[in-house]
């Protein structure tokens, strides 16, 4: 091109952007705060969702109770001296010594799984990617089939012992499943993350070593049901159906730190998550340490995840679908997504938790099985959709 | 400021791709890095950012060596587009080009970012865009969103491993253009790994030629581009046209029938 032909037109491009920059800058500021109202909306809509969920779910179960009687006795918890308990004693003790933990743990363990979900969907560039992926689900449900099996016969007469903790009757055995479940759950992190070391952790080495981890464990749950008795057969066969058994002020005074200290681990990760959308190079090249971001995402994924399922069991889903529909909804910005997909998760699971408590009243349904209902309709209705290339 | 590459050796397992490369890019030049398929230009740009560290020799710029840098330091001295790039669906526009502010934001975006965000979309000219997700793109348009996080990045180099591939003529045009306006304009660096020898020879400053490993030429393009040289390294005839916009090359048939491969 001759130097005239460059000149002339960068002039008319200087003139063009000088003229227009005003208006366009405006206009992208305009997008940017409609977008971020989008996901402020959504975070707060959520959270009032929420809120109205779990009063509703204190009201409902084997006993109903009025609403009105359900905010009285949360009132008067909160405020003794403003609001008078309600007419029925027992209404305060159904509602703050069962239903209100029960609660509390599936919000709990719904956001866990969600915003784990989001996150190792993010750090390995999946969509179809779950806490469970790397083999938690297996390795945590073998940890408790090793602990129903073999902790009577390891420990003899202790297996059926308990002791006091917060005021609470813990028996050694849950603390054993809990225990066994958690770690046992935590080392297939370590286990996938050993395997995939000799690749300098690549996504595909590391989706493909938790599925290796994976096929092992189940190999073990085979294993420990094969050997188990009736009682311990049914027993293993409950937990990794999934239910809210551990639900105790014990184990909520236990999760609530563990899964805020997460949350706030993983929304500090939430600006190298978004720059690794664009790919390992890219998000190195913008100053990321991706190696250590992956194994940081990983371990506190695992931890808060393993940290859940020990008190619930294995319920699935809830980190497939809680982050879709929340990007679906405000997009890929793990800022707001991590906040939104937990709460969705919190929802998701809270909504069918109710469910399996009221379907059959009064007998209870485990989640589980709600959840790998729901979860299985979702994705063949994401899958099917018209937009489902969207997916991938 | 001044990138020099001081004999540095590059390999995948036992495979050697580069051998004792050595050149120097300043502020203010379009460097056009041209080779067959094969020939490492995509391993030397990898090399230059250091997500490839050399297995011989270094990278410095104005006397710092690049792997010695602080990530976040490097990020704002360097920018990366690669040949690949990756998105993730339900990202829009406008949140990937704010990724190229990541060296400068911990949490949130200020004024200032999201001013460069929209420069580069306006230079870019995909403003009208900016709320649409990246992967109801086309792919033309999804390479210039690529190219404004990079401007959004605001590095002192820029590093382009074949920008304009998936663009149309008017893209491609334009594209290198703004890159050489960006470079002249703002005194920035810029070495783009490229096929097309008419835009090297028509938008860079100088050529870098690499062949059997290492650099085969390097100098203005009019001097480097000949149509020996051009025998030599893609083993195809051409000659070379002069006209009122400047000079062009015209190809022939590959000298033995076959395109050279690497």
């Amino acid at each position: 091109m001759s130097a005239e032909g460059v000149r002339g037109s960068g002039l008319k491009e200087a003139f063009r952007l000088i003229r227009g920059n005003y208006i366009e800058r405006e206009g992208v500021i305009g997008t940017f705060n409609a977008s971020r109202r989008k996901k402020v909306i959504m975070v707060i809509t959520l959270s009032i969702m929420l809120v109205f969920v779990a009063v509703v779910a204190l009201g409902v179960g084997a006993v109903d109770i009025p609403a009105l009687d359900t905010l009285k006795v949360l009132g008067h918890h909160f405020f003794p001296d403003w609001i008078d308990a309600p007419h029925q004693e027992y209404y305060s003790t159904i509602i703050l010594r069962s239903r209100m933990p029960r609660i509390i743990l599936a919000a709990l363990t719904g956001a866990s799984l969600a915003m784990a979900g989001v996150v190792m969907q993010g750090i390995l560039h999946n969509p179809l990617v779950s806490p469970f992926t790397l083999g938690l689900s297996s390795a945590a449900s073998f940890g408790a089939a090793m602990a129903l099996v073999l902790g009577p016969v390891l420990l003899g007469s202790a297996y059926f012992g308990h002791f006091e903790l917060l005021e609470e009757s813990i028996t050694n055995k849950n603390l054993l499943i809990i225990l066994m479940a958690f770690i046992v759950g935590m080392s297939s992190v370590v286990l996938v993350l050993a395997i995939a070391r000799t690749h300098r952790l690549s996504q595909s080495v590391l989706v493909l070593s938790g599925v290796v981890v994976n096929y092992l464990f189940s190999a073990g749950i085979s294993f420990m049901k094969y050997i188990s008795d009736d009682s311990a057969l049914r027993e293993v066969t409950n937990w990794l159906m999934g239910s809210m058994w551990g639900a105790t002020w014990g184990s909520v005074t236990v999760l609530i730190p563990i899964v805020a200290v997460c949350f706030i681990l993983m929304e500090r990760c939430a600006v190298d998550l978004n720059t690794l959308s664009g790919g390992d190079d890219v998000a190195r090249n913008l100053g990321v340490n991706v190696r250590r971001l992956r194994i940081h995402c990983l371990v506190i994924s695992a931890f808060v995840t393993s940290a859940c399922l020990a008190f619930t069991g294995v319920i699935g889903f809830i980190g497939l679908m809680a982050p879709h529909i929340c990007k679906m909804i405000i997009g890929n910005d793990h800022r707001y997504l991590i906040p939104a997909a937990a709460l969705m998760g919190s929802l998701i699971l809270l909504l069918s938790d109710t469910a399996a408590r009221v379907i059959m009243r009064p007998v209870e349904l485990p989640v589980g099985v709600i959840m790998y209902l729901i979860g299985g309709a979702f994705f063949i209705w994401l899958v099917t959709r018209r937009s489902g290339r969207q997916l991938a | 400021m001044k990138l020099t590459v001081n004999n540095i050796s590059q390999r995948y397992g036992s495979n050697e791709v580069l051998k004792d490369v050595s050149f120097s890019a300043c502020s203010g030049e379009v460097v056009a890095l041209l080779g067959p398929n094969g020939s490492g230009k995509s391993t030397l740009i990898k090399t230059l950012c250091d997500l490839m560290p050399p297995k011989a020799g270094k990278v410095d710029i104005d006397g710092r060596d690049v792997a010695c840098l602080q990530p976040i330091e490097r990020a704002k001295l360097i920018g990366y587009v690669p040949q690949n790039v990756q998105y993730a669906p339900f990202t829009t526009v406008l949140d990937t080009v704010l990724v190229g502010r990541r060296p400068y934001v911990q949490w949130s975006y200020s004024m200032d970012d999201l001013d460069m965000a929209s420069r580069a979309m306006e230079t870019m000219d995909i403003l009208d865009l900016r709320g649409r997700y990246v992967n109801e793109l086309s792919g033309g348009q999804r390479q210039r969103v690529f190219i404004a996080r990079a401007l959004a990045q605001s590095p002192q180099f820029y590093l382009f491993d074949e920008p304009t591939s998936s663009l149309d003529l008017k893209h491609q045009l334009r594209t290198m253009r703004i890159m050489h306006e960006v470079v002249h304009g703002q005194d920035r660096g810029m070495i783009v790994a490229m096929h097309d020898l008419n835009l090297a020879l028509r938008y860079s400053d100088k050529v870098l030629m690499l062949k059997d490993k290492g650099v085969y030429a390097y100098g203005r393009p009019e001097d480097v581009l000949t149509p020996e040289a051009i025998h030599d390294v893609y083993g195809v005839e051409s000659f070379i046209m002069e006209s009122e916009r400047g000079l062009f090359i015209v190809p022939d048939e590959p000298s033995d029938g076959t395109c050279a491969e690497g």
